[in-house]
């Protein structure tokens, strides 16, 4: 590979390889119509100059040929639709066992925060082999989580969050990318991936602690006076969050959702929009008084809560109802009827 | 040939004054007034698009600062897209060809015509004044929040500009679907018209279902940022992405209002210099209005990275691969029509053979960006860059100069000069490919779009594609210098200068204003060579 000129990015993650793969068949696929076209352009125009073949031979058309060279790209074109549309799937199912970090894209900066508490700027370390899902929300306008190793890309969404997962299959650095235009310094929003042995990232992790999510969030959660209304003790003036996350909760106009991070997020900056059944609209709101980094607090701290013990598998990890959207293969929350997805 | 040498009264001549241009009624007048309007449009688009690629020459912003450089590609995108593309074909050859291919005297509104004229200047005067005033930096996408509260700059005027350009284009379409329809010639069925007023036909009916569509989306993006009533930001309660469905829902038809009639004009330029009726007529012309159609259905595959579920994606790629067909079937066509065809290397033919290449691997690159799985890789990438140059300025553009050679005896009774005219394709079609090939490996290789610095392991496919873009210069300045240099020193053209079978060429070159001295009556198909009393013209 020459340093100067690179005609391919690197394979780094299990995407990668499967989206060359497609890329290469649709290489051999283009690069055959498009010689099979210019060659006979050429053929012809040459064979039937006017010099050599001044009269030309009137041919109406063929119904017959016009069916085949319908049908076949037709059918060439359906196999690259499921082909590509496999690739997705997998794209946007997130593996349940994904390693959880959070990020804020803003003009011009990436933040990510690592569970245990570590906060990056511009950097996102990660370890090797394993998966990890990046929820990202925008703090202001649209901006585009792109890395071309891992050949992922996200749009991040002021106002929701977001989930883009990969498996990074090779050590290294790699570059990360703002995609989305998103003002003046929009090509300086950029970053870099550094993608690094189970071992070393344990020890990254030691070495920036500084109390993990959750934690911050619960000095939040008292900070803010959430605390004061949502208790278990407080005569029903807030629902009680313990348990909360992956649980579907009804709510006072008949409608039932199941709670996860865009719902808890929604509750915090527009209480109204919501109402559990059963409880008040007297929540104000905390739209502009919670910064995005300490929504991803207070949002990790109500996930943290533990559930009720009636539960069945209170360790499980139950996905997000935006995760299971994506990959209907992820075990269902409780309570939550199984759906046979159709493809 | 016949030899004009006596003065004859023809639209150019028949009247004088600048009064006579600029309160026409005449179709053909109104045609070169918008020539005129977009070649002006057209080099400030390209004065924007000279800057980037000297600023990408180096990695780093060294050249502009990068609010400079964002309203530049901005300006540029605006600038080609809506005052130079939409109406290229169109507005120029459809305005002078419609009324004569169909044998009437005039459109259906002329005075609607002139109207949408003015309207088109009116729109990109004003959006000259907010480049002037300072610029816009919100890309030509103008995607929400940024446009509607985080840009400083005039989005508001170049909002008004495109918007008021937009009802030049639903005016011009409105006209030549009546036109079409109520004014054909005795005897000019629907399938003996031109293939080329069939692909009008269908962009027409883009222009005036979709274009209010944009009009709008921008309206409402005016009402957020003057007003601050909540629509696409979430701040205020709105949706950014709904708004990415209704700019894309008109701005992706649009590429077919720039290709449609390009194709047009491909189908008479292969026609006539095989000097065969164009292969499978009937495909050929039901492949433009299912393009059209399909076209309206697949705005979502802007979107696949952007927040739409993963079944919609679904969807708007399958629909995306459906609309691959019908443009696949033209260009086997175009290819099966020079199977024993009498073949002339003409200029017309040669800018016809490049446009068929050029949008061949725009097309097949198309099939990359709508498959899902590659798309999340390649979208707003140089490769998306890439590819959609190679569709509207690779295939429109070439079809437009392979048109303007080919009805330039038609417009001004002159012939331009063949040998320099040979260059200009072949300097265009390399210095396009040098331009814009290198753009799709920078894509897959990871360059964002829309980027003032960049990684320097990207500079050597950068230096090419500005080294290209140098010689893609050139050969668009080469027909500018020698059409002008033919209106004087061009040899005269005959009525009939090709050999043609279209009722354009049975009228006198540059027609009267009325265009035919009597009524013409069609009793064949459209591309009947035999019925021709001789047989053609040199090769």
């Amino acid at each position: 590979m020459w340093d100067n000129l690179p005609l391919f990015p690197a394979q780094a993650s299990t995407l990668a390889s499967r989206t060359d793969a497609l890329l290469f068949f649709l290489l051999a696929v283009t690069s055959f119509f498009t010689v099979l076209i210019f060659l006979m352009i050429l053929f012809f125009a040459i064979k039937y100059r006017r010099s050599r073949h001044p009269k030309a031979v009137p041919i109406e058309g063929n119904n017959a040929l016009e069916l085949i060279w319908s049908f076949i790209p037709l059918m060439i074109a359906l196999v690259i639709f499921v082909w590509g549309a496999s690739v997705y799937f997998s794209y946007a199912s997130v593996p349940k066992d994904s390693l959880q970090i959070y990020g804020v894209a803003k003009q011009w900066m990436w933040k990510f925060q690592h569970a245990d508490g570590q906060r990056e700027i511009n950097q996102l370390h990660v370890p090797v082999g394993r998966n990890v899902a990046v929820t990202l929300i925008s703090q202001d306008v649209i901006h585009s989580f792109f890395v071309p190793a891992f050949r992922v890309k996200m749009d991040v969404l002021p106002n929701r969050y977001r989930t883009t997962w990969f498996n990074a299959t090779r050590t290294g650095t790699y570059h990360l990318f703002c995609a989305e235009y998103c003002g003046t310094s929009h090509s300086g929003m950029i970053g870099e991936v550094v993608v690094m042995e189970p071992g070393d990232y344990e020890r990254w992790l030691t070495q920036n602690g500084e109390g993990s999510l959750a934690s911050s969030g619960e000095k939040l959660f008292r900070h803010y006076g959430c605390i004061s209304c949502h208790r278990a003790d407080t005569g029903q003036r807030g629902p009680d969050l313990a348990g909360l996350y992956g649980k579907q909760v009804f709510l006072s106009d008949g409608r039932s959702l199941i709670a996860d991070e865009n719902y808890i997020r929604e509750s915090i900056v527009d209480p109204k929009a919501k109402i559990v059944a059963g409880f008040q609209a007297i929540m104000p709101t905390f739209q502009g008084q919670v910064t995005e980094d300490e929504m991803t607090e207070l949002v990790a701290y109500i996930k943290s809560l533990k559930r009720m013990p009636l539960n069945v598998n209170p360790d499980a990890d139950i996905p997000s109802p935006e995760m299971r959207r994506r990959n209907p293969e992820v075990q269902p929350a409780p309570g939550e009827p199984i759906k046979v997805p159709n493809r | 040939m016949n030899n004009v040498d006596q003065p004859r009264e023809h639209y150019l001549n028949a009247d004088y004054g600048i009064k006579s241009w600029l309160l026409t009624t005449d179709h053909k007048r109104i045609g070169i007034l918008y020539l005129l309007l977009i070649t002006f449009f057209f080099f400030i688009g390209g004065a924007f698009a000279t800057v980037i690629r000297l600023e990408l020459i180096t990695p780093a912003g060294d050249l502009l600062t990068s609010d400079t450089y964002n309203k530049m590609f901005t300006m540029h995108g605006i600038m080609m897209v809506f005052f130079f593309l939409i109406p290229s074909v169109p507005a120029v050859l459809g305005n002078f060809l419609v009324p004569l291919m169909v044998g009437a005297k005039d459109l259906a509104f002329p005075k609607i015509n002139l109207l949408s004229w003015y309207l088109l200047l009116i729109g990109g005067l004003i959006t000259l004044y907010s480049i002037i005033a300072g610029g816009v930096d919100t890309g030509w996408t103008f995607y929400t929040p940024f446009s509607t509260t985080f840009s400083n700059t005039h989005v508001i005027g170049a909002a008004v500009g495109i918007l008021i350009a937009g009802f030049s284009s639903i005016f011009t379409g409105l006209n030549f679907i009546v036109t079409i329809h109520r004014m054909r010639a005795p005897g000019l069925t629907w399938f003996r018209l031109p293939l080329f007023l069939w692909s009008n036909y269908a962009a027409a009916i883009i222009m005036v279902l979709g274009t209010p569509v944009v009009a709008v989306t921008l309206v409402l993006v005016a009402l957020e940022r003057v007003l601050h009533i909540g629509i696409f930001n979430p701040a205020l309660g709105g949706d950014p992405v709904l708004f990415q469905h209704m700019f894309w829902f008109y701005s992706h038809p649009a590429v077919y209002i720039m290709v449609l009639p390009a194709m047009g004009v491909v189908s008479e330029l292969i026609s006539v210099f095989s000097r065969k009726s164009v292969f499978g007529y009937k495909f050929v012309a039901f492949a433009s209005v299912a393009i059209a159609v399909f076209g309206f259905l697949v705005w979502g595959h802007h979107m696949f990275v952007a927040g739409i579920s993963v079944y919609s994606a679904l969807v708007f790629s399958l629909l995306s691969y459906l609309v691959a067909v019908p443009s696949a079937v033209k260009v086997f066509n175009w290819t099966a029509t020079l199977y024993k065809g009498s073949i002339s290397y003409r200029t017309p033919m040669l800018y016809a053979f490049g446009f068929i290449g050029l949008f061949t691997m725009g097309g097949l690159t198309g099939l990359f960006t709508a498959a899902l799985g590659i798309d999340v890789h390649i979208t707003d990438t140089y490769f998306v860059v890439a590819h959609f140059h190679y569709i509207m300025v690779g295939g429109t553009v070439m079809a437009y100069l392979g048109g303007m050679h080919y009805w330039w005896p038609k417009i001004t009774g002159r012939m331009y000069p063949e040998g320099w005219a040979r260059l200009s394709a072949l300097v265009i079609f390399l210095g396009f490919n040098l331009t814009f090939f290198p753009q799709f490996v920078l894509g897959y290789v990871g360059m964002p779009r829309r980027y003032h610095a960049y990684p320097p392991e990207f500079q050597v496919l950068n230096v090419m594609s500005s080294a290209g873009a140098s010689i893609l210069a050139v050969g668009y300045v080469l027909p500018m210098v020698y059409f002008l240099w033919s209106l004087r020193y061009g040899k005269h053209a005959g009525p009939n200068p090709w050999g043609a079978t279209g009722l354009e060429w049975q009228t006198t070159s540059p027609p009267p204003t009325h265009n035919f001295h009597e009524t013409p009556t069609v009793t064949r198909e459209p591309y009947d060579y035999e019925a021709l009393p001789e047989g053609g013209f040199d090769a």
